[in-house]
Protein backbone atom coordinates (compact mmCIF):
# COMPACT_ATOMS: atom_id res chain seq x y z
CA UNK A 1 0.00 0.00 0.00
CA UNK A 2 1.00 3.42 -0.95
CA UNK A 3 -0.40 6.74 0.73
CA UNK A 4 0.27 10.22 0.63
CA UNK A 5 -0.54 12.90 3.17
CA UNK A 6 -0.61 16.38 1.80
CA UNK A 7 2.42 15.44 0.32
CA UNK A 8 4.23 18.91 -0.93
CA UNK A 9 7.21 20.11 -3.15
CA UNK A 10 8.53 23.68 -3.14
CA UNK A 11 11.48 23.94 -5.35
CA UNK A 12 13.90 26.98 -5.18
CA UNK A 13 14.78 28.36 -8.34
CA UNK A 14 17.94 30.05 -8.94
CA UNK A 15 16.68 33.22 -9.63
CA UNK A 16 15.23 33.28 -6.14
CA UNK A 17 11.55 32.06 -7.15
CA UNK A 18 9.85 29.08 -5.99
CA UNK A 19 8.21 26.36 -8.09
CA UNK A 20 4.87 24.42 -5.97
CA UNK A 21 5.92 20.82 -7.92
CA UNK A 22 3.37 18.77 -5.69
CA UNK A 23 0.29 20.70 -3.82
CA UNK A 24 -0.76 19.05 -0.83
CA UNK A 25 -1.52 15.97 -3.01
CA UNK A 26 -3.32 12.98 -0.81
CA UNK A 27 -3.66 9.83 -2.46
CA UNK A 28 -4.43 5.90 -1.39
CA UNK A 29 -3.05 3.09 -3.63
CA UNK A 30 -4.64 0.00 -2.17
CA UNK A 31 -2.47 -3.22 -2.13
CA UNK A 32 -2.30 -4.95 -5.91
CA UNK A 33 -3.49 -2.01 -7.47
CA UNK A 34 -2.00 0.29 -10.24
CA UNK A 35 -2.30 4.03 -9.72
CA UNK A 36 -1.46 6.05 -12.77
CA UNK A 37 -0.12 9.56 -12.38
CA UNK A 38 -1.54 11.16 -15.31
CA UNK A 39 -1.26 14.68 -16.59
CA UNK A 40 0.39 17.36 -18.65
CA UNK A 41 3.94 17.88 -18.75
CA UNK A 42 5.84 19.75 -15.67
CA UNK A 43 2.32 19.26 -13.66
CA UNK A 44 4.50 17.59 -10.99
CA UNK A 45 3.90 13.62 -11.72
CA UNK A 46 7.73 12.80 -11.75
CA UNK A 47 8.53 15.10 -8.25
CA UNK A 48 5.38 13.19 -6.64
CA UNK A 49 6.88 9.85 -7.82
CA UNK A 50 10.18 10.44 -6.96
CA UNK A 51 9.15 11.66 -2.92
CA UNK A 52 8.08 8.30 -2.44
CA UNK A 53 11.20 6.73 -2.55
CA UNK A 54 13.17 9.40 -1.34
CA UNK A 55 15.29 10.37 -4.34
CA UNK A 56 13.18 14.06 -3.99
CA UNK A 57 12.96 15.10 -0.44
CA UNK A 58 9.84 15.90 0.72
CA UNK A 59 8.86 20.01 1.79
CA UNK A 60 5.83 18.72 4.06
CA UNK A 61 3.57 15.98 4.16
CA UNK A 62 3.52 12.26 5.13
CA UNK A 63 4.59 9.35 3.18
CA UNK A 64 3.61 5.93 4.34
CA UNK A 65 4.77 2.59 1.74
CA UNK A 66 3.58 -0.88 3.26
CA UNK A 67 2.13 0.41 6.11
CA UNK A 68 5.44 2.28 7.35
CA UNK A 69 6.45 6.05 7.58
CA UNK A 70 8.74 7.14 5.05
CA UNK A 71 10.32 9.50 7.47
CA UNK A 72 11.34 6.68 9.98
CA UNK A 73 13.19 4.40 7.13
CA UNK A 74 17.15 4.54 5.96
CA UNK A 75 16.36 6.25 2.31
CA UNK A 76 18.84 3.56 1.33
CA UNK A 77 17.00 0.48 3.16
CA UNK A 78 13.54 1.90 1.67
CA UNK A 79 14.82 2.32 -1.74
CA UNK A 80 15.99 -1.29 -1.49
CA UNK A 81 12.77 -2.28 -0.35
CA UNK A 82 10.51 -0.33 -3.76
CA UNK A 83 11.07 -1.22 -7.04
CA UNK A 84 11.76 1.44 -9.36
CA UNK A 85 11.85 1.79 -13.12
CA UNK A 86 13.15 4.71 -15.03
CA UNK A 87 11.80 5.77 -18.21
CA UNK A 88 15.95 5.89 -19.68
CA UNK A 89 16.01 2.34 -18.42
CA UNK A 90 18.96 2.80 -17.34
CA UNK A 91 20.39 -0.56 -17.34
CA UNK A 92 24.70 -0.32 -16.53
CA UNK A 93 26.26 -1.05 -19.65
CA UNK A 94 29.51 -2.38 -17.42
CA UNK A 95 27.35 -5.19 -15.53
CA UNK A 96 26.10 -8.24 -18.02
CA UNK A 97 22.58 -8.76 -17.76
CA UNK A 98 22.28 -11.19 -14.93
CA UNK A 99 24.55 -8.53 -13.09
CA UNK A 100 21.94 -5.63 -14.03
CA UNK A 101 19.18 -7.78 -12.63
CA UNK A 102 20.72 -9.30 -9.26
CA UNK A 103 21.82 -5.19 -8.21
CA UNK A 104 19.34 -5.35 -5.46
CA UNK A 105 19.68 -8.95 -4.22
CA UNK A 106 23.36 -8.46 -4.30
CA UNK A 107 22.87 -5.59 -2.35
CA UNK A 108 20.83 -6.94 -0.03
CA UNK A 109 23.24 -9.77 0.89
CA UNK A 110 21.43 -12.28 -1.05
CA UNK A 111 23.55 -15.99 -1.83
CA UNK A 112 24.71 -14.92 -4.92
CA UNK A 113 23.21 -18.79 -6.98
CA UNK A 114 19.87 -17.32 -5.34
CA UNK A 115 20.13 -14.18 -7.19
CA UNK A 116 20.99 -15.84 -10.15
CA UNK A 117 18.47 -18.34 -10.10
CA UNK A 118 16.32 -15.36 -9.39
CA UNK A 119 17.90 -13.43 -12.40
CA UNK A 120 17.05 -16.70 -14.43
CA UNK A 121 13.49 -17.31 -13.70
CA UNK A 122 12.85 -13.28 -14.23
CA UNK A 123 13.73 -13.35 -17.82
CA UNK A 124 11.82 -16.50 -18.39
CA UNK A 125 8.77 -14.42 -16.99
CA UNK A 126 9.44 -11.68 -19.64
CA UNK A 127 9.65 -14.48 -22.63
CA UNK A 128 13.86 -13.66 -22.94
CA UNK A 129 15.90 -16.51 -23.09
CA UNK A 130 18.01 -17.10 -20.38
CA UNK A 131 20.32 -19.17 -21.76
CA UNK A 132 20.91 -16.38 -24.87
CA UNK A 133 20.52 -12.82 -22.16
CA UNK A 134 21.74 -13.74 -19.27
CA UNK A 135 25.77 -13.32 -19.74
CA UNK A 136 24.77 -10.42 -22.98
CA UNK A 137 25.79 -6.86 -21.88
CA UNK A 138 22.91 -4.20 -21.83
CA UNK A 139 24.24 -3.11 -25.97
CA UNK A 140 23.45 -6.29 -27.59
CA UNK A 141 19.69 -5.96 -26.34
CA UNK A 142 17.29 -4.12 -28.42
CA UNK A 143 14.65 -0.94 -27.11
CA UNK A 144 12.45 -3.71 -26.37
CA UNK A 145 14.75 -6.61 -24.70
CA UNK A 146 16.07 -3.74 -22.71
CA UNK A 147 12.83 -2.26 -21.27
CA UNK A 148 11.55 -5.50 -19.72
CA UNK A 149 14.91 -6.00 -18.19
CA UNK A 150 14.69 -2.94 -16.66
CA UNK A 151 11.01 -3.87 -14.89
CA UNK A 152 12.57 -7.38 -14.07
CA UNK A 153 14.93 -5.42 -12.32
CA UNK A 154 12.72 -3.75 -10.19
CA UNK A 155 11.36 -7.01 -9.82
CA UNK A 156 14.51 -8.64 -8.79
CA UNK A 157 14.08 -8.71 -4.64
CA UNK A 158 10.46 -9.05 -4.84
CA UNK A 159 9.22 -5.86 -3.65
CA UNK A 160 5.66 -5.61 -2.81
CA UNK A 161 5.73 -1.47 -3.84
CA UNK A 162 6.62 -0.68 -7.19
CA UNK A 163 7.50 2.81 -9.05
CA UNK A 164 7.55 3.40 -12.10
CA UNK A 165 7.98 6.54 -14.47
CA UNK A 166 7.40 6.53 -18.18
CA UNK A 167 8.32 2.78 -18.05
CA UNK A 168 7.05 2.23 -21.46
CA UNK A 169 7.80 5.60 -22.55
CA UNK A 170 11.17 4.85 -25.07
CA UNK A 171 9.78 2.23 -26.95
CA UNK A 172 7.16 2.51 -30.40
CA UNK A 173 3.53 2.00 -30.26
CA UNK A 174 3.30 -1.77 -31.39
CA UNK A 175 6.22 -3.13 -29.33
CA UNK A 176 4.34 -1.04 -26.22
CA UNK A 177 1.23 -2.46 -26.38
CA UNK A 178 2.93 -5.88 -26.35
CA UNK A 179 4.74 -5.02 -23.15
CA UNK A 180 2.43 -3.57 -21.57
CA UNK A 181 -0.06 -6.64 -22.27
CA UNK A 182 3.05 -8.88 -20.71
CA UNK A 183 3.21 -6.60 -17.58
CA UNK A 184 -0.57 -6.78 -16.72
CA UNK A 185 -0.54 -10.51 -17.11
CA UNK A 186 2.53 -10.67 -14.78
CA UNK A 187 0.55 -8.37 -12.65
CA UNK A 188 -2.47 -10.22 -12.17
CA UNK A 189 -0.12 -12.86 -10.37
CA UNK A 190 2.44 -10.90 -8.99
CA UNK A 191 -0.33 -8.30 -7.40
CA UNK A 192 2.48 -5.65 -7.04
CA UNK A 193 1.11 -2.32 -5.39
CA UNK A 194 1.79 0.07 -8.52
CA UNK A 195 2.82 4.27 -8.67
CA UNK A 196 2.50 4.25 -12.58
CA UNK A 197 3.76 7.87 -14.24
CA UNK A 198 2.40 8.64 -17.47
CA UNK A 199 1.77 11.44 -19.55
CA UNK A 200 -0.53 8.76 -22.19
CA UNK A 201 -4.05 8.54 -21.27
CA UNK A 202 -4.87 5.21 -23.23
CA UNK A 203 -2.07 3.83 -21.38
CA UNK A 204 -3.34 5.16 -18.31
CA UNK A 205 -7.00 3.90 -19.53
CA UNK A 206 -5.44 -0.05 -20.13
CA UNK A 207 -2.88 -0.01 -16.92
CA UNK A 208 -4.99 1.88 -14.03
CA UNK A 209 -7.08 0.24 -11.59
CA UNK A 210 -6.89 4.20 -10.30
CA UNK A 211 -5.97 7.42 -12.26
CA UNK A 212 -4.47 10.61 -10.70
CA UNK A 213 -5.00 13.89 -12.70
CA UNK A 214 -2.58 16.43 -11.73
CA UNK A 215 -2.61 20.05 -13.33
CA UNK A 216 0.11 22.36 -12.05
CA UNK A 217 0.96 20.05 -8.80
CA UNK A 218 -2.48 19.62 -7.42
CA UNK A 219 -4.45 16.14 -7.66
CA UNK A 220 -7.20 17.01 -9.67
CA UNK A 221 -8.98 14.15 -9.85
CA UNK A 222 -8.71 10.44 -8.25
CA UNK A 223 -10.99 7.57 -9.67
CA UNK A 224 -11.25 5.09 -11.32
CA UNK A 225 -10.67 5.02 -15.24
CA UNK A 226 -14.34 4.78 -16.37
CA UNK A 227 -15.68 7.02 -13.73
CA UNK A 228 -12.61 9.85 -15.17
CA UNK A 229 -14.39 9.48 -18.42
CA UNK A 230 -17.97 9.35 -17.67
CA UNK A 231 -17.60 11.71 -15.44
CA UNK A 232 -14.35 14.34 -15.95
CA UNK A 233 -14.49 16.72 -12.67
CA UNK A 234 -13.73 19.91 -14.44
CA UNK A 235 -13.08 21.58 -17.84
CA UNK A 236 -9.43 20.70 -17.78
CA UNK A 237 -10.24 17.33 -17.16
CA UNK A 238 -12.54 16.77 -19.87
CA UNK A 239 -10.28 18.73 -22.43
CA UNK A 240 -7.14 16.56 -21.28
CA UNK A 241 -9.25 13.01 -22.16
CA UNK A 242 -10.18 14.62 -25.12
CA UNK A 243 -13.37 15.28 -26.67
CA UNK A 244 -13.46 11.44 -27.84
CA UNK A 245 -13.02 10.08 -24.29
CA UNK A 246 -16.77 8.28 -24.63
CA UNK A 247 -15.07 6.23 -27.15
CA UNK A 248 -12.27 5.91 -24.99
CA UNK A 249 -14.54 4.03 -22.52
CA UNK A 250 -15.16 1.15 -25.07
CA UNK A 251 -12.32 -0.39 -24.59
CA UNK A 252 -12.60 -0.33 -20.67
CA UNK A 253 -16.36 -2.32 -21.26
CA UNK A 254 -16.42 -6.26 -22.16
CA UNK A 255 -18.44 -7.48 -24.48
CA UNK A 256 -19.90 -9.41 -21.71
CA UNK A 257 -21.06 -6.31 -20.21
CA UNK A 258 -23.82 -5.63 -22.30
CA UNK A 259 -24.49 -8.59 -23.99
CA UNK A 260 -27.89 -10.06 -24.60
CA UNK A 261 -29.07 -13.11 -23.32
CA UNK A 262 -28.73 -16.16 -26.03
CA UNK A 263 -32.01 -18.32 -24.27
CA UNK A 264 -33.94 -17.50 -27.64
CA UNK A 265 -32.23 -19.43 -30.26
CA UNK A 266 -33.22 -22.32 -32.76
CA UNK A 267 -31.62 -25.57 -34.37
CA UNK A 268 -31.02 -26.53 -37.74
CA UNK A 269 -34.06 -29.44 -38.01
CA UNK A 270 -36.74 -26.79 -36.36
CA UNK A 271 -39.89 -25.38 -38.08
CA UNK A 272 -39.13 -21.90 -39.37
CA UNK A 273 -42.51 -21.24 -38.06
CA UNK A 274 -41.75 -21.79 -35.03
CA UNK A 275 -38.36 -19.72 -35.24
CA UNK A 276 -40.82 -16.66 -36.93
CA UNK A 277 -42.96 -17.18 -33.57
CA UNK A 278 -40.28 -16.83 -31.38
CA UNK A 279 -38.49 -13.65 -33.04
CA UNK A 280 -42.19 -12.42 -33.15
CA UNK A 281 -42.80 -13.00 -29.08
CA UNK A 282 -38.97 -11.56 -28.05
CA UNK A 283 -39.16 -8.84 -30.84
CA UNK A 284 -36.36 -9.87 -32.40
CA UNK A 285 -35.94 -9.22 -36.09
CA UNK A 286 -32.75 -11.98 -35.83
CA UNK A 287 -32.49 -15.35 -34.44
CA UNK A 288 -29.64 -17.33 -34.50
CA UNK A 289 -29.22 -20.90 -35.36
CA UNK A 290 -26.99 -23.42 -33.04
CA UNK A 291 -25.68 -26.63 -33.91
CA UNK A 292 -26.53 -30.03 -31.56
CA UNK A 293 -24.26 -28.89 -29.09
CA UNK A 294 -24.98 -24.66 -29.10
CA UNK A 295 -21.94 -23.53 -31.64
CA UNK A 296 -23.27 -20.71 -33.25
CA UNK A 297 -23.93 -21.55 -36.86
CA UNK A 298 -25.94 -19.11 -38.61
CA UNK A 299 -29.20 -16.79 -38.54
CA UNK A 300 -32.31 -16.71 -39.52
CA UNK A 301 -33.43 -13.16 -40.36
CA UNK A 302 -37.21 -11.90 -39.77
CA UNK A 303 -38.24 -10.35 -42.97
CA UNK A 304 -36.30 -13.09 -45.30
CA UNK A 305 -38.81 -15.70 -43.78
CA UNK A 306 -42.49 -14.03 -43.05
CA UNK A 307 -43.47 -16.88 -46.12
CA UNK A 308 -40.86 -19.01 -45.10
CA UNK A 309 -41.77 -23.12 -44.52
CA UNK A 310 -39.87 -25.98 -43.88
CA UNK A 311 -36.82 -25.84 -41.66
CA UNK A 312 -34.52 -23.65 -40.23
CA UNK A 313 -31.68 -25.80 -42.17
CA UNK A 314 -32.97 -24.78 -45.57
CA UNK A 315 -32.75 -20.96 -44.85
CA UNK A 316 -30.66 -19.75 -42.62
CA UNK A 317 -27.68 -17.93 -43.79
CA UNK A 318 -23.89 -17.92 -42.16
CA UNK A 319 -23.23 -15.04 -39.93
CA UNK A 320 -21.22 -12.65 -41.46
CA UNK A 321 -18.67 -12.62 -37.80
CA UNK A 322 -19.19 -13.29 -33.92
CA UNK A 323 -17.13 -12.08 -31.27
CA UNK A 324 -15.60 -13.27 -28.56
CA UNK A 325 -17.10 -12.62 -24.67
CA UNK A 326 -14.27 -11.42 -23.54
CA UNK A 327 -13.21 -8.89 -26.16
CA UNK A 328 -13.79 -5.59 -25.31
CA UNK A 329 -16.19 -3.17 -26.29
CA UNK A 330 -13.51 -1.37 -28.81
CA UNK A 331 -12.61 -4.31 -30.46
CA UNK A 332 -16.54 -5.75 -31.30
CA UNK A 333 -17.28 -2.04 -32.43
CA UNK A 334 -14.76 -1.94 -34.68
CA UNK A 335 -15.95 -5.19 -35.81
CA UNK A 336 -19.36 -4.23 -36.13
CA UNK A 337 -18.30 -1.29 -38.32
CA UNK A 338 -15.99 -3.21 -40.66
CA UNK A 339 -18.74 -5.74 -41.51
CA UNK A 340 -21.47 -3.15 -41.88
CA UNK A 341 -23.87 -4.66 -39.08
CA UNK A 342 -25.52 -3.41 -36.19
CA UNK A 343 -25.66 -6.72 -33.87
CA UNK A 344 -23.39 -9.55 -33.69
CA UNK A 345 -23.62 -13.00 -31.78
CA UNK A 346 -21.17 -13.94 -29.06
CA UNK A 347 -19.42 -16.45 -28.79
CA UNK A 348 -16.97 -18.07 -25.68
CA UNK A 349 -13.54 -19.61 -26.91
CA UNK A 350 -14.99 -23.10 -27.89
CA UNK A 351 -17.47 -20.99 -30.38
CA UNK A 352 -20.42 -22.20 -28.40
CA UNK A 353 -22.95 -19.57 -28.95
CA UNK A 354 -23.59 -17.43 -25.00
CA UNK A 355 -25.84 -14.27 -26.69
CA UNK A 356 -26.13 -11.34 -29.26
CA UNK A 357 -24.64 -7.36 -28.93
CA UNK A 358 -26.58 -4.72 -30.37
CA UNK A 359 -25.31 -1.19 -31.60
CA UNK A 360 -28.28 0.03 -29.21
CA UNK A 361 -27.58 -1.97 -26.16
CA UNK A 362 -23.34 -0.45 -26.42
CA UNK A 363 -24.60 2.74 -26.62
CA UNK A 364 -27.27 2.61 -24.21
CA UNK A 365 -24.27 1.51 -21.91
CA UNK A 366 -22.44 4.32 -22.34
CA UNK A 367 -25.31 6.66 -21.93
CA UNK A 368 -26.29 5.25 -18.45
CA UNK A 369 -23.50 6.38 -17.14
CA UNK A 370 -24.35 10.25 -18.14
CA UNK A 371 -28.30 9.86 -17.36
CA UNK A 372 -27.42 9.42 -13.64
CA UNK A 373 -25.26 12.27 -13.38
CA UNK A 374 -28.27 14.20 -15.06
CA UNK A 375 -30.81 12.54 -12.82
CA UNK A 376 -28.48 13.38 -10.21
CA UNK A 377 -27.94 17.19 -11.32
CA UNK A 378 -31.73 17.57 -11.58
CA UNK A 379 -32.76 16.50 -8.06
CA UNK B 1 74.93 2.37 -41.33
CA UNK B 2 77.67 4.15 -38.63
CA UNK B 3 74.53 4.07 -36.25
CA UNK B 4 73.61 1.02 -36.35
CA UNK B 5 77.22 -0.29 -35.78
CA UNK B 6 76.69 1.95 -32.51
CA UNK B 7 73.80 0.63 -31.90
CA UNK B 8 75.16 -3.09 -32.12
CA UNK B 9 77.97 -2.33 -30.05
CA UNK B 10 76.41 -0.46 -27.05
CA UNK B 11 73.11 -2.22 -26.59
CA UNK B 12 74.10 -2.82 -23.10
CA UNK B 13 74.02 0.86 -22.32
CA UNK B 14 71.34 1.13 -24.67
CA UNK B 15 69.22 -1.40 -22.37
CA UNK B 16 70.85 0.47 -19.35
CA UNK B 17 69.65 3.74 -20.57
CA UNK B 18 65.86 2.36 -21.45
CA UNK B 19 65.51 1.05 -17.93
CA UNK B 20 66.28 4.27 -16.15
CA UNK B 21 64.66 6.38 -18.37
CA UNK B 22 61.50 3.90 -18.05
CA UNK B 23 61.59 3.52 -14.70
CA UNK B 24 61.47 7.14 -14.04
CA UNK B 25 58.57 7.38 -16.48
CA UNK B 26 56.19 4.35 -14.94
CA UNK B 27 57.20 5.65 -11.30
CA UNK B 28 56.36 8.71 -11.13
CA UNK B 29 52.97 8.01 -13.61
CA UNK B 30 52.27 5.04 -10.81
CA UNK B 31 52.43 8.00 -8.37
CA UNK B 32 50.52 10.26 -10.59
CA UNK B 33 47.84 7.72 -10.85
CA UNK B 34 48.00 7.15 -7.19
CA UNK B 35 47.10 10.95 -6.63
CA UNK B 36 45.48 11.71 -9.58
CA UNK B 37 42.33 9.42 -9.59
CA UNK B 38 41.42 10.08 -5.90
CA UNK B 39 41.94 14.14 -6.65
CA UNK B 40 40.02 13.42 -9.67
CA UNK B 41 37.10 11.56 -8.05
CA UNK B 42 36.93 13.98 -5.04
CA UNK B 43 36.43 16.93 -7.30
CA UNK B 44 33.11 15.95 -8.84
CA UNK B 45 31.86 16.99 -4.97
CA UNK B 46 32.48 20.59 -5.40
CA UNK B 47 32.44 22.83 -9.08
CA UNK B 48 34.68 25.37 -7.07
CA UNK B 49 37.47 22.77 -5.99
CA UNK B 50 37.26 21.58 -9.77
CA UNK B 51 37.83 24.74 -11.14
CA UNK B 52 40.89 25.63 -8.89
CA UNK B 53 42.47 22.33 -9.13
CA UNK B 54 41.95 21.96 -12.84
CA UNK B 55 43.40 25.69 -12.94
CA UNK B 56 46.14 24.61 -11.02
CA UNK B 57 47.32 21.72 -12.74
CA UNK B 58 46.60 23.48 -16.34
CA UNK B 59 49.37 26.01 -15.04
CA UNK B 60 51.66 23.83 -13.98
CA UNK B 61 51.42 21.87 -17.88
CA UNK B 62 52.70 25.17 -18.90
CA UNK B 63 56.18 25.67 -17.29
CA UNK B 64 58.97 24.32 -19.31
CA UNK B 65 60.94 21.65 -18.47
CA UNK B 66 63.75 22.97 -18.20
CA UNK B 67 62.23 25.71 -15.93
CA UNK B 68 60.54 23.07 -13.79
CA UNK B 69 63.88 21.05 -13.09
CA UNK B 70 65.65 24.49 -12.36
CA UNK B 71 62.92 25.71 -9.72
CA UNK B 72 63.34 22.50 -7.99
CA UNK B 73 67.00 22.37 -7.66
CA UNK B 74 67.09 25.08 -4.91
CA UNK B 75 64.07 23.13 -3.56
CA UNK B 76 65.25 20.05 -3.74
CA UNK B 77 68.71 20.69 -2.40
CA UNK B 78 67.87 21.40 1.26
CA UNK B 79 67.25 17.71 1.43
CA UNK B 80 70.26 16.96 -0.58
CA UNK B 81 68.21 15.93 -3.80
CA UNK B 82 68.69 18.71 -6.29
CA UNK B 83 69.79 16.76 -9.20
CA UNK B 84 69.25 12.89 -10.17
CA UNK B 85 66.23 10.47 -10.26
CA UNK B 86 63.90 12.49 -7.28
CA UNK B 87 63.36 15.79 -8.93
CA UNK B 88 62.57 13.84 -12.36
CA UNK B 89 60.22 12.07 -10.84
CA UNK B 90 58.46 14.59 -9.34
CA UNK B 91 58.89 17.00 -12.54
CA UNK B 92 56.97 13.64 -14.38
CA UNK B 93 54.55 12.94 -11.67
CA UNK B 94 53.42 16.73 -11.73
CA UNK B 95 53.31 17.03 -15.33
CA UNK B 96 50.94 14.21 -15.54
CA UNK B 97 48.33 15.22 -13.11
CA UNK B 98 46.43 17.37 -15.60
CA UNK B 99 45.45 15.04 -18.05
CA UNK B 100 44.89 12.62 -15.64
CA UNK B 101 42.92 14.03 -12.97
CA UNK B 102 40.95 16.19 -15.97
CA UNK B 103 40.14 12.86 -17.78
CA UNK B 104 39.10 11.09 -14.27
CA UNK B 105 36.90 14.35 -13.38
CA UNK B 106 35.28 14.70 -16.87
CA UNK B 107 34.85 10.70 -17.14
CA UNK B 108 32.72 11.00 -14.02
CA UNK B 109 30.79 13.81 -14.05
CA UNK B 110 29.77 12.86 -17.88
CA UNK B 111 28.59 9.09 -16.78
CA UNK B 112 24.92 9.32 -17.71
CA UNK B 113 22.80 11.10 -15.24
CA UNK B 114 20.05 8.36 -15.79
CA UNK B 115 22.49 5.62 -14.95
CA UNK B 116 23.37 7.28 -11.59
CA UNK B 117 19.56 8.08 -10.94
CA UNK B 118 19.22 4.35 -11.55
CA UNK B 119 21.50 3.42 -8.90
CA UNK B 120 20.39 5.77 -6.52
CA UNK B 121 17.33 4.42 -6.71
CA UNK B 122 17.54 1.02 -6.49
CA UNK B 123 19.23 1.76 -3.12
CA UNK B 124 23.32 2.25 -3.57
CA UNK B 125 25.17 4.13 -1.68
CA UNK B 126 27.63 7.06 -2.42
CA UNK B 127 30.22 4.63 -2.27
CA UNK B 128 28.56 1.43 -3.88
CA UNK B 129 27.77 4.16 -6.89
CA UNK B 130 31.06 5.21 -7.46
CA UNK B 131 32.32 1.49 -6.91
CA UNK B 132 30.19 -0.17 -9.01
CA UNK B 133 28.97 2.51 -11.70
CA UNK B 134 31.22 5.33 -11.90
CA UNK B 135 34.20 4.28 -11.80
CA UNK B 136 33.67 1.23 -14.15
CA UNK B 137 32.59 3.93 -16.55
CA UNK B 138 35.46 5.92 -15.89
CA UNK B 139 38.00 3.69 -16.18
CA UNK B 140 38.47 4.10 -20.34
CA UNK B 141 38.40 7.47 -19.84
CA UNK B 142 40.80 8.11 -17.24
CA UNK B 143 42.93 5.32 -18.86
CA UNK B 144 43.36 7.67 -22.14
CA UNK B 145 44.54 10.47 -19.88
CA UNK B 146 47.23 7.79 -18.78
CA UNK B 147 48.37 7.25 -22.28
CA UNK B 148 48.28 10.73 -22.76
CA UNK B 149 50.41 11.13 -19.97
CA UNK B 150 53.27 8.37 -20.72
CA UNK B 151 53.65 9.45 -24.13
CA UNK B 152 54.11 12.98 -23.41
CA UNK B 153 56.74 12.34 -20.50
CA UNK B 154 58.57 9.93 -22.06
CA UNK B 155 59.35 13.16 -24.34
CA UNK B 156 60.25 15.36 -21.43
CA UNK B 157 62.21 12.77 -19.41
CA UNK B 158 64.51 13.02 -22.02
CA UNK B 159 65.51 16.43 -20.62
CA UNK B 160 65.44 15.39 -17.25
CA UNK B 161 69.53 14.31 -18.04
CA UNK B 162 70.69 17.29 -17.91
CA UNK B 163 69.65 17.63 -14.04
CA UNK B 164 71.75 14.12 -14.06
CA UNK B 165 68.81 11.63 -13.80
CA UNK B 166 70.30 9.34 -17.12
CA UNK B 167 67.92 7.98 -19.26
CA UNK B 168 68.23 8.28 -23.05
CA UNK B 169 68.43 11.67 -22.79
CA UNK B 170 72.27 11.25 -22.80
CA UNK B 171 72.28 9.90 -25.99
CA UNK B 172 70.58 13.03 -27.15
CA UNK B 173 72.67 15.65 -24.63
CA UNK B 174 75.89 13.88 -25.41
CA UNK B 175 75.38 13.48 -29.61
CA UNK B 176 74.79 17.33 -29.08
CA UNK B 177 77.62 18.20 -27.10
CA UNK B 178 80.29 15.75 -28.90
CA UNK B 179 78.77 16.65 -32.43
CA UNK B 180 78.05 12.69 -32.65
CA UNK B 181 74.99 11.94 -34.82
CA UNK B 182 75.29 8.57 -34.71
CA UNK B 183 74.20 8.96 -30.14
CA UNK B 184 71.55 11.69 -31.52
CA UNK B 185 70.07 9.37 -33.60
CA UNK B 186 70.20 6.64 -31.52
CA UNK B 187 68.25 8.69 -28.59
CA UNK B 188 65.63 9.67 -30.37
CA UNK B 189 64.74 6.55 -31.86
CA UNK B 190 64.60 5.07 -29.04
CA UNK B 191 62.70 7.98 -27.15
CA UNK B 192 60.27 7.51 -29.86
CA UNK B 193 60.13 3.76 -30.10
CA UNK B 194 59.46 3.72 -26.60
CA UNK B 195 56.64 6.56 -26.70
CA UNK B 196 54.90 4.42 -29.40
CA UNK B 197 55.05 0.91 -28.02
CA UNK B 198 54.12 2.25 -24.41
CA UNK B 199 51.03 3.90 -26.32
CA UNK B 200 50.15 0.64 -27.92
CA UNK B 201 50.40 -1.60 -24.48
CA UNK B 202 48.20 0.84 -22.60
CA UNK B 203 45.83 0.68 -25.22
CA UNK B 204 45.89 -2.78 -24.71
CA UNK B 205 45.58 -2.66 -21.49
CA UNK B 206 42.89 -0.27 -21.51
CA UNK B 207 40.80 -2.28 -23.84
CA UNK B 208 41.26 -5.54 -21.53
CA UNK B 209 40.24 -3.10 -18.36
CA UNK B 210 36.54 -2.77 -20.06
CA UNK B 211 34.00 -5.11 -20.62
CA UNK B 212 33.80 -6.44 -24.50
CA UNK B 213 30.47 -4.55 -25.05
CA UNK B 214 30.42 -1.32 -23.54
CA UNK B 215 34.03 -0.59 -25.21
CA UNK B 216 31.66 1.32 -27.94
CA UNK B 217 30.83 4.04 -25.82
CA UNK B 218 33.55 4.80 -23.66
CA UNK B 219 36.22 6.05 -26.11
CA UNK B 220 38.82 8.03 -24.82
CA UNK B 221 40.36 11.73 -26.20
N1 LIG C 1 15.24 20.18 -9.50
C1 LIG C 1 14.29 21.09 -9.79
N2 LIG C 1 14.48 22.39 -9.53
C2 LIG C 1 13.52 23.31 -9.80
N3 LIG C 1 12.34 23.01 -10.36
C3 LIG C 1 12.07 21.73 -10.65
C4 LIG C 1 13.05 20.69 -10.39
N4 LIG C 1 12.52 19.51 -10.79
C5 LIG C 1 11.29 19.80 -11.28
N5 LIG C 1 11.02 21.11 -11.20
C6 LIG C 1 9.77 21.78 -11.62
O1 LIG C 1 8.71 21.16 -10.96
C7 LIG C 1 7.59 21.01 -11.81
C8 LIG C 1 7.17 19.56 -11.88
O2 LIG C 1 8.18 18.79 -12.51
P1 LIG C 1 8.03 17.25 -12.78
O3 LIG C 1 9.34 16.76 -13.29
O4 LIG C 1 7.50 16.58 -11.58
O5 LIG C 1 6.96 17.21 -13.94
P2 LIG C 1 6.30 15.96 -14.71
O6 LIG C 1 4.86 15.99 -14.41
O7 LIG C 1 7.03 14.72 -14.39
O8 LIG C 1 6.50 16.37 -16.22
P3 LIG C 1 6.92 15.50 -17.49
O9 LIG C 1 5.68 14.86 -18.00
O10 LIG C 1 7.44 16.53 -18.45
O11 LIG C 1 7.97 14.52 -17.06
C9 LIG C 1 8.01 21.59 -13.14
O12 LIG C 1 7.51 22.88 -13.23
C10 LIG C 1 9.51 21.59 -13.08
O13 LIG C 1 10.03 22.64 -13.84
MG1 LIG D 1 8.31 13.33 -15.54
Amino acid sequence: MIKLEKLSKIFETPNGGTVMAADKVSLEVPEGEICVLLGPSGCGKTTTLKMINGLIPKTSGKIHVAGRDTDTIDPVELRRSIGYVIQQIGLFPNMTIEDNICIVPDLLGWERSKARKRAAELLDLVNLDPSIFLKRFPKELSGGQQQRVGVIRALAADPPVLLMDEPFGAIDPINRAVIQDEFLKMQKELRKTIAFVSHDIDEAIKMADKIAIFKDGKLEQFSSPDDLLARPASDFIASFLGSDRTLKRLSLLKVSDVMLSGRVRVSAEEDVGKARDMMKEAGHKNIVMVGPRGRARGYLHLNDVVEATGTVEEHYQALPTTVNVDADLRTAVSQMFRHDTTWMACVDDDGFFKGFITQRAISHQLGATYRDTLAEDLT
Amino acid sequence: METLVFISQNLDLIFERTVQHMSIVFVAIGLAIVTGVPIGILITLNQKAADIVLYIAAIIITIPSIALFGLMIPVLSLIGQGVGYLPAVIAVLLYSQLPIIRNTYTAITNVDPALREAARGLGMTPIQRLRRVEIPLAIPVVMAGVRIAVVMNIGITAIATYIGAGGLGAFISRGISQSDPRQLITGALMVSLLAIASDYFLLWLQKRLTPASSSATAGGH
